[in-house]
């Protein structure tokens, strides 16, 4: 039997390392990645190419919610979801390390490695990538 | 020198985060500015609610292999050092090396030796290296410290780690003669029981016959190995559980004040990050400091107890590659103040 990777282990591919996959043929990027482009269908097989996307970005829209309706994220609210712009490619992610008066559409924000959710205080946790604002330092380091 | 294992690249993280020594005081009713003077501390680091030493040891990985230049395929071990792994039993260095694409090649394990597990981790590395098993090895010290509210460890007890590549070649700085030395013995200092959420500490072992005892045998016997004496080295870095410790064990050694500060400006802003303590301040030295020919002198210091010494000379390398990631001082200006309350939910002492 052919080693088939799972849903799940593909999924760690993109979340951990942002990979996506690239149709050679259109050149269109899917994200997570996919195993057949929807568009050139049977003729992108063999030629669905990995890539990484960058990590580094810029928001290209967010909304902010206040009621927390996924579940492990009670008591976290408000948390912010956007749509960010990495190179070209657009993915929907949560941003963290920020408040939502502070951001911007436009902004830019940089790949972190964050929990994302666990299952209950017994189960597995599932980490991945999420983004946050690239802050300009204003202070500086103590001279005490 | 050809044959000589060193630090091919090096990373650092640091929550953004802040909460200030005067507001932890304030909430435990006790004089703020008398704990500022005595520990040397101001702010210390918090994690995000979603951040873990995981995800902080990942960080300080992704750092560390863009300053080395390497494909992380070429890393055969890694080691993550911690003494607050997320996990009971499932290592953090698996997820570690999958977020940085060095799996599935590669040998990973925990360690746990307080705050001294990362450089227990590069001395692992050394080994492999110096064996020619492995061509790089990657050992991690990182933390989220925990502490009781209230308990004096609250004040500095902060987050933050630091990743080393360990190889042979292109090293920034390299291990005088492979030399790595360890200080260890039995001393119940400081521990936590496996169920225990916080740690315990016997007051009266936590100085002399603990920090100084360790720090101190560790590092003259690497010196006494070397032939070298205090003035010959241009740096010194040692664990930081404050900042009043490792200048005190410097002024004992005979370190001149100018050798020690570098390192100490990270307890300073950030507080005490156990496990990635002596490693961010070796970053630190190494990000702005060190220059071609330089010595360092590292020496951690981990409770139960025991220290590991490094005698470390900078090479040239290390002009080409400095400037390809964040920098400590990135991270430590990067920051957030925070309230006591907002630091309890971070934390998980409190859901708002
Ligand atoms: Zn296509």
């Amino acid at each position: 039997m052919d080693f088939s990777p799972s849903r799940e282990w593909r999924e760690i591919n993109a979340r951990y390392r942002l990979e996506s996959s690239m149709c050679e043929r259109c050149g269109r990027i899917y994200y997570p990645p996919r195993d057949l482009c929807p568009v050139c269908r049977r003729k992108s097989i063999g030629a669905m190419k990995t890539i990484t996307l960058p990590r580094r970005g810029e928001i290209v829209t967010y909304s902010v919610i206040h009621a927390a309706p996924l579940k492990g994220f009670e008591g976290r609210t408000p948390y912010i979801v956007a749509i960010v712009d990495l190179g070209g490619v657009r993915i929907q992610t949560l941003l963290t390390d920020c408040e939502p008066d502070e951001i911007e559409i436009g902004d830019e924000v940089e790949a972190v490695f964050r929990r994302i959710r666990e299952d209950g205080e017994r189960g597995v946790i599932h980490y991945g990538t999420i983004f946050r604002p690239v802050r300009m330092p204003k202070t500086s380091v103590h001279a005490h | 020198m050809a044959n000589t294992v060193g630090i091919v690249g090096y990373g650092s993280y640091i929550p953004r985060y802040r909460l200030k020594v005067e507001d932890i005081a304030k909430a435990n009713r006790a004089d703020g500015k008398a704990i500022i003077s005595s520990l040397g501390v101001y702010e210390k680091s918090v994690p995000n609610y979603n951040e873990d030493t995981i995800t902080i040891a990942t960080e300080a990985a992704r750092n560390a292999v863009e300053y080395a230049g390497i494909d992380p395929k070429e890393i055969g071990a890694i080691y993550v050092g911690s003494e607050s792994h997320p996990y009971a039993v499932k290592p953090s260095a698996v997820t570690v090396g999958e977020a940085i694409g060095a799996a599935p090649w590669f040998t990973a394990a925990d360690l746990e030796f307080a705050c001294k597990a990362g450089t227990a981790g590069i001395q692992a590395c050394i080994g492999l290296v110096a064996a020619d098993i492995i061509k790089y090895g990657m050992s991690i010290g990182a933390d989220t410290a925990q502490s009781k509210p209230g308990d004096a460890l609250e004040y500095t007890a902060s987050a933050g780690g630091a990743a080393y590549i360990i190889g042979r070649a292109e090293p920034i700085a390299v291990f005088e003669k492979n030399l790595t030395v360890s200080y260890t013995t039995d001393t119940p200092d400081f521990w936590r029981r496996e169920r225990s959420r916080y740690p315990e500490h016997g007051g009266r072992f936590t100085g002399s016959e603990a920090y100084f005892k360790h720090v101190i045998n560790a590092a003259r016997r690497m010196m006494e190995l070397l032939g070298r004496r205090p003035d010959d080295y241009d740096y010194l870095v040692l664990h930081m559980p404050n900042c009043k410790f490792p200048l005190r064990a410097s002024k004992i050694l005979g370190f001149k004040l100018e050798q020690i500060r570098p390192s100490l400006e990270v307890v300073k802003n950030i507080g005490n990050t156990y496990s990635g303590s002596s490693l961010l301040g070796l970053a630190r030295v190494l990000d702005g400091f060190a220059e071609p020919g330089d010595h360092i002198l590292m020496v951690s210091y981990g409770s139960g107890a025991g220290s590991d010494a490094f005698s470390l000379e900078v090479t040239d390398k290390i002009e080409e590659k400095r400037g390809r990631t964040k920098r400590v001082d990135d991270y430590i200006q990067d920051k957030i103040y925070i309230d006591y309350v907002t630091y309890l939910n971070h934390t998980g002492v409190i859901i708002k």
